[in-house]
Formats: C-alpha cells, structure tokens, sequence
C-alpha cells in the first residue's frame, strides 16, 4: 500500500479558476517527494488537501489507505504531520515544552508517554536544550526546529513540509535539511529553494498551473534547465554556478 | 520596546508562569475554582458603602500571593490597561451620589466617594482573584476544569480561542502599525483617514491567521474536546476539600462578621 495515492485530483476555490488539475501520483513508503513550482502552482494547496484542510475536491485522494474525507481525518491527521510555512502559526504556546506536548496530550497519552515523546521529537532536531524556552524569543531557525518537532512528537507516519527553508539563514537552512533527512518517514517537501530540495528528496513532481508537467528523479527534473525556466524556476545555485546543466 | 510588544510580552510572559506554576501545582484545579467563585460571590454581595468589609477579602488575596510567591506588583502591571476603564467609571460616581455620609475632621465624604472606593475595590479584587487563577492554573487548564464541572463546550471554547486570538490580534496591529509608522514621514499614530481601511485590514488579516491557529491545533489532533488526563499527580483529595472549604469558611466569617470595625474598636479599646 502507498503513503499516498492520488487519482485524478481536481480543485477549486468556490468553484473558481481550476488551481489544481486532474493530478495522478502516488507515494511510496518513506520515500522523499519534493513538490515544486512557481508561486500560485499549487503546491500549497495539494499539501492542505492531503491533511483535510480543504475539502471538496474532485477524485481521488487517499493517505496511509484512507480517503481524505471528513469520516477519516481524525486518523489521516494522526498519521500525517503538516508543518506550516509560518512557524507563527504552528506554535501558539508559551514554551516549547508546552507546544510540543499539545499533539501528545489531544491524543490522550499518558503523561509519561508524553515526555517521553515530547523529549524525543526535540533530540531529533537537536533543540532538547529549547524546551522551558519561550517561543516568543526564539530565533526563526529554532521555531522552525520547534515546528517540526511538533508534529514529530505524533511520529507521523507522512511528514508534509510547507516552504521549510524560507526565511531561515544559510547555518539554519543547513541545519534544517540534515534534520529533515533524518526524519525516516515519508516525505513530502513544497519548496521554491530548489538546492534544499537537491539535498533532501530523491524524487520531485513538478507542478506548473495545477497540472503536473514532470514526475521523476530530482537530478533529472533540477538538470533540465529548459524544463525549469519554461515553467517559471530557474536552476538550484549551486547548480548553476557549476554549470552541470542538461542543455537541450 | 513600544507598547504592543510590551503587550505582547506581558501575555507571553504570563502564559509560560502559569506554565511553570501549573506544573508544580499540588492543588486540584476545581478546588482552585470553587475558591475563587466563593471569593468573587462573598466580595460582590457588599453592600454599595460597605468599603470595610469588601477591604476585609483582600486577606485573601494577600495570603494567597505570599503563600504562592505571586508579585502583586507585577500583577498590577500587566492588568493596568483593565484597571484604568474601571477607574473611570467608578469616577462617575463622585459626580451622581453627592450626599454627604460622614466628615472626616472639616473634609466632607459623600456617598459618591464611598460608592467609588467600594466599586475600585471590588473590581479590582475581582480581576486579581482572575489573575491569580489564571497564573497558577493556565487558560488550558482552566478551560479544561470549566469542561469537568460541566460548563458547555462551545462557551469553553470561545474562552480559549478568544485568548489565543487576542495574541494573533496584538501581534497583527503591531506589524501593520510598524508598516505604517515607517511610511508616514515621522507622523505620530495613525491617521484619521487610514482608520477604516486599517481596521478593516487588521480583521481580515488577523482572521486569516487565527484561522492557521485554529488550523494548527485541529491538525494536532484537537477537537473542541479538551484532553482529561491532568499529567500530574495532585494532592488527596481531603487536602483539597480542606482548601476549599477553610477558605469558604473564612469568606463567610469575613462577610458576616464586621471584622475591619472590630479590628479597630479593639485597637481603640471600645471592646
């Protein structure tokens, strides 16, 4: 069974312009997807529909078996972590503790059990030190580190990841994508930073006006720069400044 | 620092006290209710001039925040902005109840003046009696009591958000007051003409964030439903009964007994 299965995914806001258009992928088991496009591709939107967020899609979508459907969310959101590209908006707690533990305790786990989570989400992005810190003082990179560890502490079976990287200095992106490779679930990644991306998913669907234009390794699709500037990105840095480019 | 952070800070920093205190707390969060509902029952019956013996609940207040180590100072601060609409309208007072009920030496004390100093006293006992509860339980714990004695879930959970929505709202006027402060060429405040559009931005802007909040927690597994494992051992349950009802006990002597005057007909030696 897939992580994810999506078949024939068609979205709109209030019945509006199409942002998304008959989509079909599926995801394999622990397997790392990074999700990218222009701005307004609908990268963000796909992330949304798979944790139930949006609803009344057309086709189908399923997560760790299960339809996307209202029956199903309790058990697709205790299976799915979804971190929001604004840490302001995942963490509304005091402290770090606190927020972390939120998940644990809505789920009724025992008290133990939620330390136990709580201290083992914050080792895994290497912040257990953060944990009486209050969020309100914390720097960017160490929300989003406290963001992660928020849904880790569900130890989610798929991680979905809004725009991880932006805003976050060159130390903190590079801190970031080695605790996102770490993270052994399955993953998808919506991101413009096409260098993250390089560094943390094997493979890439690329989306361009809610239609997949390319689904296959991330070496393939981030080397094409015909592909990439025709559908408004251009080449990772680090990419061009080798000049390692597939030119048609 | 400019005064919405200074907000801003000052509900941070209560939140992550009653973190910490609320894990330390031995006391059972209902016992903690029923003594300040009593407390706020027994401080609201005085009668409109009876300064003594609401000045009588502040034993409460006072043992409670040497007992547990809470500044009333500081309190004062953070609950300026609520005390000074109270100050004004018990203002009001000193203008509509001019009889005069006693004279202190050739001073005259009117009934306006009694009234004033009864109602500044109640009101300000009445939102320290809130603060306390709220610093050593935390508004989640709170609100969880609320849903154990029965309170209706969706008035529990307009409480929570609403909390948790005043932050977002402070945080989105203070981004939209720095944007505009550093257009406006030095001007000071907003202008006039910018207040309908400015609002109207602040809704919607603030709307839509409190919405990623709301999002946020239903994502990590929050339904309305507040979780009843408490986490923490807490003490028996007769410890607690004894809390509360010794405190009852005292409220009750404080509002049947005129302690103030027998304080000091004792210190005077008429008794």
């Amino acid at each position: 069974m897939n992580a994810v299965e999506i078949k024939h995914l068609t979205f709109s806001y209030d019945g509006g312009k199409e942002v998304l258009s008959d989509l079909q992928f599926s995801v394999g088991r622990a397997e790392s997807v990074g999700l990218i496009g222009a701005n307004g591709a609908g990268k963000s939107t796909l992330l949304k529909i798979l944790v139930g967020l949006l609803t009344g899609y057309k086709g189908l979508v399923e997560v760790g078996g299960l339809s996307v459907e209202k029956k199903h969310l309790r058990q697709v959101r205790a299976k799915t972590g979804y971190v929001f590209q604004d840490s302001e908006s995942q963490l509304f707690l005091s402290t770090v503790y606190e927020d972390v533990a939120f998940g644990p305790r809505n789920y009724g786990y025992r008290a133990e059990e939620v330390e136990r989570r709580v201290i083992g989400a914050l080792r895994q992005v290497h912040i257990e030190s953060l944990q009486d810190r209050l969020i309100y003082r914390m720097s960017g990179g160490e929300k989003k580190l406290a963001s992660i560890a928020t849904i880790l502490s569900l130890t989610p079976k798929i991680v979905l990841l809004d725009e991880p990287s932006v805003a976050l200095d060159p130390r903190n992106r590079k801190n970031l994508i080695q605790v996102i490779r770490e993270i052994e679930s399955t993953k998808i990644i919506a991101s413009h930073d096409l260098d993250m991306i390089w560094d943390t998913c094997e493979r890439t669907i690329f989306l361009s006006e809610g239609r997949i234009v390319k689904d296959g390794r991330t070496e393939e699709i981030l080397t094409d720069e015909k592909l990439l500037a025709g559908n408004g990105l251009e080449l990772p840095l680090s990419l061009s400044r080798r000049g390692g480019v597939l030119r048609h | 620092m400019d005064s919405l952070q200074k907000a801003i800070a000052a509900l941070h920093e209560a939140d992550a006290e009653a973190a910490r205190r609320s894990t330390g707390d031995r006391m059972h969060p209902a016992a903690r209710l029923v003594v300040c509902g009593g407390f706020l029952a027994a401080t609201m019956s005085f009668g409109k001039y009876d300064l003594s013996g609401v000045l009588g609940m502040s034993l409460y207040l006072i043992v409670t925040a040497v007992w547990e180590d809470i500044s009333l100072r500081k309190g004062f601060w953070r609950l300026k902005y609520l005390l000074l609409p109270l100050l004004l309208l018990c203002a009001a007072n000193l203008l509509y109840d001019r009889y005069v009920v006693f004279c202190i030496g050739s001073l005259p004390v009117t009934g306006g003046m009694l009234s004033a100093a009864v109602l500044l006293a109640k009101g300000t006992f009445t939102m320290y009696a809130a603060y306390f509860l709220i610093l050593s339980m935390g508004i989640d714990r709170l609100c969880m009591t609320f849903r154990r004695m029965g309170a209706p879930e969706g008035m529990v959970t307009v409480l929570l958000l609403t909390y948790r929505y005043l932050i977002v709202l402070l945080k989105e006027t203070q981004r939209m007051v720095q944007a505009y402060a550093l257009r406006s060429a030095g001007k000071k405040g907003v202008h006039m003409s910018a207040w309908g559009s400015f609002a109207g931005m602040l809704l919607l802007r603030s709307m839509d964030r409190a919405g990623d909040v709301y999002d946020s927690m239903l994502l990590r597994g929050y339904n309305g439903a507040f979780p009843c494992e408490e986490g923490q051992k807490r003490a028996g349950k007769g410890r607690n009964i004894l809390y509360a009802a010794v405190w009852l006990g005292v409220f009750l002597i404080l509002r049947s007994v005129p302690v103030f005057h027998l304080v000091g007909g004792l210190l005077c030696g008429q008794i």
